[in-house]
């Protein structure tokens, strides 16, 4: 089985995040005053043959671990999107 | 026979030349070495050049890491050779875990790209023995992502045991401590976000760059 998983990397609590503090500045400026806090952060989707959506959390962990995350920055979380049945594309 | 050393080169990697000419000037052999190396056994000394290894895709250092040439790095680092990293060539050491800690986005927002005074605080590693400490040496950074970070407890092992080589007179970056080169537990493996080869000759403003070239390649010390 093809499931879709999404790995969302976010740098840790007080590690330096210029993109998202320019853009919270950019969304003061054009009046978004209620904005406190951005975090920009990145996604990366992955398709992966499993035997079971659990298999594949665990495949996605293990990348997580060896290559997706730098620990001493960033923290990661994987998540199912979806089961495919059809090839990948 | 005159020390020769590998400068170890990635796609996207571009600093290697001027590194190759820096050591060449003050008498040593340098040799680009291609990451699909899986040998390093002819060299005496290891240089990981400055440059966008990778594209910097994913993390600075994070897919070189897992080139070919990477195992024979840490074989080589392990039995004591002397290792420098410069620049992405320190991301990259710390993203291999042959140093602790990481480099994150300059504090200021900004690419840095001038020179700066940094201090030497500790001749005990392969990169400083042959300075002294207190001496300031000016040398060029030029990066984005030079803001060295760790946690307290690696914090407080590399201030303890002086694995702090160089500190930023002036903090350009936001590094923790002011810190702008380390080096490994042995003190053969360092780390440093300033560029010393570019300050290897008159003409490019500063020599400050080479005793760290001459340390690396000719110095001892003890740990």
């Amino acid at each position: 089985m093809l499931y879709e998983l999404s790995v969302e990397i976010m740098p840790k609590p007080g590690i330096a995040d210029p993109e998202g503090t320019t853009i919270l500045r950019a969304l003061h400026a054009l009046g978004f005053d209620m904005t406190k806090r951005v975090t920009v952060g990145k996604v990366i989707r992955l398709q992966v043959e499993a035997s079971t959506g659990e298999e594949a959390l665990g495949i996605a962990d293990s990348m997580v671990g060896k290559l997706l995350a730098n620990p001493v920055i960033e923290v990661a979380n994987v998540s199912l999107v979806q089961e495919r049945a059809a090839s990948p594309d | 026979m005159p020390v020769n050393v590998a400068v170890i080169t990635f796609p996207g990697t571009n600093c290697e030349y001027d590194t190759v000419k820096a050591l060449e000037r003050i008498g040593y052999s340098a040799e680009l070495v291609w990451h699909d190396t899986v040998k390093l056994d002819a060299y005496d000394a290891l240089v990981l050049p400055g440059g966008f290894s990778y594209g910097d895709y994913l993390r600075p250092g994070a897919i070189a890491r897992f080139s070919p040439v990477m195992q024979a790095v840490e074989e080589f680092a392990v039995s004591g050779g002397p290792v420098l990293g410069i620049c992405n060539g320190f991301q990259l050491l710390t993203e291999a875990h042959l140093l602790p800690g990481a480099l994150q986005k300059n504090a200021s927002l900004k690419f840095i790209c001038r020179s700066v005074d940094v201090r030497v605080d500790t001749t005990r590693s392969s990169l400083t023995n042959l300075s002294s400490v207190g001496k300031v040496l000016s040398l060029p950074i030029n990066h984005f992502e030079g803001n060295y970070t760790c946690d307290d407890a690696t914090l407080k092992i590399l201030e303890e045991d002086e694995r702090v080589l160089l500190r930023y007179v002036d903090n350009p970056n936001g590094s923790v401590h002011s810190i702008a080169g380390i080096c490994n537990e042995q003190g053969n493996v360092a780390g440093m976000m300033p560029h010393p080869e570019r300050a290897s000759d008159e003409l490019l403003g500063s020599t400050d760059g080479i005793v760290l070239f001459r340390s690396l390649c000719e110095g001892q010390f003890s740990r």
